[in-house]
């Protein structure tokens, strides 16, 4: 809502500068979105009157003007406009003016002297219009300096206000609530009835009473439609941001922002007997002013006549039956409609109207004869006319009510945290102009006509801290029972894993969690993705199943900005269908990172060498410790089918990792191999509680064992069958060497061991390091054919 | 007859301490100072034949005597032994000058990675939170309409609830793909507010006081938009208090209390501007201004709160003449952006490590 503040200063003024005022309206729930001067900063530009405009000598687009500034003398001022003609009011900058971005001197045009510059709309900053000078009313006083003139020190002030103040719509309303919170005299202009002349009327029938609860309409015969609108109405509406079109469009423009009641103007002579507020017959089609033909949905509310629909109750007229310059006789629509059936409607359509967006908002339902008798008066006023009767239809039952809402004091207290006397509640009551009863503690409140939003409670607490001032509410520390939060020492948060990785030389990312549907395709073989039905665009067309495909994403992104090693990991959402949900979608939380590049980041002390599977496989490892992974050989349709893993956990499946599918990195241009893993974020919260084993004080034996093995021999099944067989005083057996080449069988691979052995009670002799080694030897032998390397 | 032993070996002592110091200066090698060490303390050496000699002086001579060639032997030793150190001190001070490195060669090994800012951000969050007794609450992105919208009293028709605002799904198990009204992408996380008092009174039913409730619930959101300012997904924390005496001054002492250390700014400027949100009532919108920087006297929007709306607390199974509550809203990316001066939100959602990697 925007308005200039001299509209709002003639309603009720309080002694507040245009600061104060915009900073009282923000802190008061109307926030004020902008503040700017109506003109643009400009000095020394007065009213002028050109007596005569000949053509420049010696240029065919100047004109040579003798211009009259009245005080100021008759000047000679070439100027390039094309309507400059004798006769013409227009302002003129002198020497010395400033307008933005330039100062007028004294100048030779082509040979000419100029002494000023006669200006456009656009010069001063009123508007972009620049195709020639800006005209003044003929009756404009010669030398009278322009921003008086035009009033062009008014600030226009624009309100951002939110949906439950559509009272505020009107610069009534927001004089009423300026008034209330200073206490500042409210002037509001008088409305009397206008009597009527004739007694020609229409019917008007309710056949939506619930749409429209309350109808008035006039018909008022001869008026002048061509009469131009007063300088001072259009002045006020343009300054609202409505475009002045002409008189009587204008006063109901007018009358709308001055009341907040929208109104309509039909011409009469396109209407056929009574007016009906109906719902649309079947396949019933209109075309609106807005030139869009709609075939209204059945709960929209049509006015009709008896032969066809004039228009979309609260929305839009059609247009056949609007006012134009012909028009002689009107009739005059000022109604409500219920906020129910116009919400929504006007956007469904694709568009919005200053009615629809009041309507939808709540206007005043006892406004309505008032606005018509406003109405009528200006329009008499400009375009002269002879009003009838006003007929109103009214169904009762179907207005809006505004039963008492009881306000307990105590309770004041209690949700707002501070003790406001009972005689400053009442005062803050009475300023609302809510009527209001006191019954012992309570205060027994109706609400107005115009306000929609006071229904409960809560609805008069916060208009008490409203006007009270949140600032004046004090905001101490609050008091609270001062309990210990539980602290579960087998539990981390994801953030503590964030560290972790970061520490391992992983970056941060958050991906979109809706993706191109391909990358579910490559990365996680979804074929039948979760689809949003309105993605903003079509690569964010489905939600993620798995983090790989924004990770890739994430690399192929950094590639192109030539950083090559790419070490990035993301926690977060992937969703699925799952009727057991109650959302029907499985949303479980996963960690993912990926590797690419250098496992290591350049460095002149060791070699470069790229990120493989086994260094990916050390960092999982790593964020798991204590907790032992287990991995299985799999195929994953992001993986490269000899290089994926699926991990476990207790026996449990929690994840993947491998390297991408070769395939893939052809098809998103991967120079190097990646390496991923995608794991259940869940499984990596637990952390379990250090367990002691006694330290022995007996000194420990290392003995290596390397055994040649058949190459499909998988490490972990001999390891686990090394420990099995191992007594209980070896303490660790420990991989340390992986040969194949020369001196082994080519489809063998000799695997080395350190075994570590040590008893808590004894010094073991050497006889029990050998014996032990045997068992070792001879469990590989037995379960994998195992030989000593010799 | 001979000289008295005093007149002529004293002589001959002295120039004999003389002549090892020189002799075992000259000595630039352990080994060759060992060769002329026996040249004077050896079984053969000068020191050693005049001891030696000592015996056939006369009785009163041989106490002076026997007392001066030891000195000077002694004074021989520490010579020697003076020079052993220097040495030994010189081929030391040789091998450390052969090991010494560059310094200034980098380190080796991994480079730190680094903590997205938001989650950074969020991080604080929950720790300034939890200082004052709150836990992290979750809840899920795909939402029911009824916990983002309907218990949160947003009005059927209210716009939110549009195309033009709300991320909706298809249903894919029907032919064309219906859009379903009954989920969304939550675009916000207050129907997290629901979820936790659901949850809450049912674990406490049993009791006639229920524990008050102090959550926090970070986490992304959805809406449609999308320029420089507005991301189609962004973060959003959402914190929420119920008790028997949880009033609306509480809400601006918490709130206040978090911004100013949040950016450890005591002067930080905060005001609380009357608003309106559905679930909220009284609503407020809070603005900070800072004292410093850029931004200084600027108001800037922050976050929404308000005291829970009855009916939000009733969808949530408490009874609101018992207890009250307040909730706010408020968005750790814009938290973010302020506290590390970062000026476009699309760098959080770009993945670009030249970015990432500064906040390490």
């Amino acid at each position: 809502m925007q308005f200039p503040e001299s509209w709002l200063r003639a309603l009720v003024n309080p002694p507040l500068s245009t600061d104060e005022l915009c900073h009282l309206l923000t802190m008061a729930g109307l926030e004020v979105e902008e503040c700017r001067p109506a003109g643009a900063d400009f000095s020394n530009v007065v009213v002028a009157r050109i007596l005569s405009a000949e053509k420049h000598p010696d240029a065919d687009k100047l004109k040579l003007c003798s211009v009259d500034t009245g005080e100021h003398g008759i000047l000679q001022i070439v100027c390039g406009a094309p309507n400059a003609a004798a006769g013409l009011v227009v302002p003129c900058a002198l020497v010395g003016a400033k307008l933005p971005g330039i100062e007028i001197r004294k100048a030779k045009v082509r040979g000419v002297e100029s002494h000023g510059m006669l200006c456009s709309a656009r010069e001063l900053g009123l508007s972009e219009d620049h195709g020639g000078l800006l005209t003044l009313p003929a009756d404009a006083p010669i030398g009278r300096n322009v921003r008086e003139y035009l009033a062009l020190d008014d600030q226009l002030i624009t309100l951002k206000l939110t949906p439950n103040r559509a009272d505020c719509l009107s610069l009534t309303g927001i004089a009423r609530e300026v008034a209330a919170l200073t206490g500042a005299p409210l002037t509001l202009p008088a409305i009397e009835p206008v009597a009527a002349v004739h007694d020609e009327t229409r019917a008007v029938v309710l056949d939506a009473p619930a749409a429209c609860p309350r109808y008035c309409g006039r018909i008022v015969r001869g008026v002048n439609a061509k009469a131009p609108t007063p300088g001072w109405m259009k002045q006020r509406i343009e300054r609202c941001g409505v475009r002045a079109i002409s008189a009587l469009v204008d006063v109901t423009n007018y009358v709308m922002l001055e009341l907040g009641q929208p109104l309509h103007a039909f011409d009469d002579a396109q209407l056929a007997g009574a007016i009906h507020v109906r719902t649309p017959k079947a396949g019933e089609q209109l075309l609106l002013l807005n030139e869009q033909t709609v075939t209204p949905t059945a709960e929209t509310a049509l006015i009709a006549d008896e032969q066809k629909p004039l228009a979309m109750a609260g929305i839009m007229g059609g247009e056949h039956s609007g006012i134009n310059d012909a028009t002689t006789d009107l009739f005059l629509e000022s109604a409500f409609f219920a906020p129910d059936a116009i919400a929504g409607k006007a956007r469904a359509l694709g568009f919005s109207s200053d009615a629809s967006y009041r309507y939808e908002r709540g206007v005043d339902f006892e406004l309505q004869r008032r606005a018509i008798e406003r109405a009528t008066q200006l329009i008499i006023d400009i375009c002269g006319g002879r009003p009838g009767p006003v007929v109103e239809a009214v169904a009762t039952a179907h207005l809006p009510k505004r039963p008492p809402v009881r306000l307990r004091l105590p309770r004041v207290a209690r949700v707002l945290g501070i003790e406001l006397g009972h005689a400053q509640i009442e005062k803050l009551v009475a300023g609302m102009g809510f009527a209001y009863e006191r019954k012992g503690d309570d205060l027994v409140v109706t609400p107005p006509s115009h306000r929609f939003d006071i229904v409960i409670e809560e609805d008069l607490i916060e208009e008490i801290a409203r006007i009270h001032g949140y600032d004046n509410i004090p905001a101490p520390p609050p008091t609270a029972r001062c309990e210990m939060l539980p602290l579960p020492e087998a539990k981390r948060g994801a953030m503590a894993l964030r560290r972790l990785l970061a520490e391992r030389g992983f970056h941060e990312v958050v991906n979109y969690s809706f993706v191109e549907a391909g990358w579910e395709a490559d990365f996680a073989g979804n074929t039948s993705p979760v689809v949003l039905a309105n993605p903003i665009a079509s690569q964010m067309g489905v939600m993620r199943s798995s983090l790989i495909g924004g990770l890739v994403g994430t690399l192929v992104g950094n590639l192109k900005r030539q950083t090559s090693r790419v070490r990035v990991f993301e926690i977060g959402r992937c969703f699925s269908q799952d009727a057991a949900q109650d959302t029907g979608y499985r949303q479980p939380q996963r960690v993912a990172a990926l590797a690419a590049g250098p496992a290591l980041p350049e460095q002149w002390g060791t070699p470069s060498r790229a990120a493989d599977f086994y260094d990916l496989k050390g960092d999982l490892e790593a964020i798991f410790a204590p907790r032992r992974l287990a991995f299985e050989r799999t195929s994953h349709p992001a993986l490269h089918p000899g290089r994926s893993a699926r991990v476990l956990l207790d026996g449990q499946e929690i994840g993947v990792l491998g390297e991408i599918h070769p395939r893939w990195r052809q098809k998103y241009e991967l120079a190097e191999p990646a390496v991923v893993f995608e794991i259940e974020l869940a499984a990596l919260l637990q952390t379990p509680l250090p367990i002691y084993n006694e330290v022995s004080r007996f000194p420990a034996v290392v003995r290596d064992i390397a055994l040649v093995v058949p190459q499909q021999c998988e490490v972990a099944a001999l390891l686990a069958a090394l420990q099995s067989a191992a007594p209980g005083f070896v303490r660790e057996i420990q991989l340390f060497d992986v040969y194949q080449g020369k001196g082994i069988a080519a489809d063998c691979k000799s695997l080395a061991f350190r075994v570590a052995m040590q008893d808590t009670r004894r010094t073991l002799a050497d006889s029990d390091a050998d014996a032990a080694l045997a068992s070792l030897l001879a469990a590989a032998q037995a379960r994998f054919g195992a030989t000593l390397r010799s | 007859m001979r000289p008295p032993f005093f007149l002529t070996g004293m002589e001959n002592l002295e120039q004999l301490v003389t002549q090892a110091t020189a002799a075992f200066a000259a000595a630039t090698e352990l080994a060759r100072l060992e060769d002329v060490k026996a040249a004077y303390l050896g079984s053969q050496g000068s020191l050693t034949a005049l001891l030696k000699g000592l015996g056939k002086l006369p009785p009163e001579e041989r106490k002076s005597a026997g007392a001066a060639i030891n000195d000077a032997k002694s004074r021989i030793e520490a010579a020697l032994a003076a020079r052993r150190d220097d040495l030994k001190n010189a081929r030391l001070a040789a091998q450390l000058a052969s090991e010494s490195l560059d310094v200034t060669l980098p380190g080796r090994g991994q480079a730190r990675g680094s903590i997205h800012p938001v989650m950074r951000t969020l991080d604080r969050i929950e720790q300034l939170f939890r200082s004052i007794g709150f836990e992290v609450a979750d809840g899920p992105e795909i939402e029911t309409d009824w916990h983002n919208f309907t218990a949160l009293n947003t009005p059927e028709n209210h716009p939110a609830r549009s195309m033009h605002d709300t991320f909706y799904l298809l249903d894919t198990d029907e032919r064309g793909g219906r859009v379903r009204e009954d989920v969304l992408l939550r675009t916000h996380t207050s129907p997290v507010q629901i979820r936790t008092m659901l949850a809450h009174v049912e674990k406490y039913k049993h009791l006639e006081h229920m524990p008050e409730i102090r959550v926090i619930c970070p986490g992304r959101v959805y809406r449609v938009d999308s320029d420089a300012t507005h991301s189609p997904m962004f973060h959003q924390v959402e914190g929420l208090w119920v008790g028997e005496q949880v009033s609306f001054a509480d809400l601006k002492g918490v709130v206040a209390d978090f911004l100013r250390r949040f950016f450890e700014s005591d002067d930080l400027k905060v005001r609380f501007r009357p608003s309106f949100f559905p679930f909220t009532e009284p609503s407020a919108e809070i603005d900070v201004a800072f004292m410093h920087g850029a931004l200084e006297g600027r108001w800037l929007e922050i976050a929404g709160c308000g005291m829970v709306h009855p009916n939000v607390l009733r969808f949530g199974g408490i009874d609101p003449e018992k207890y009250t509550g307040f909730a706010f809203g408020m968005g750790p990316d814009r938290l973010t952006m302020l506290r590390y001066g970062i000026n476009d939100l699309r760098l959080f959602f770009d993945g670009d490590l030249r970015f990432l990697s500064q906040f390490q």
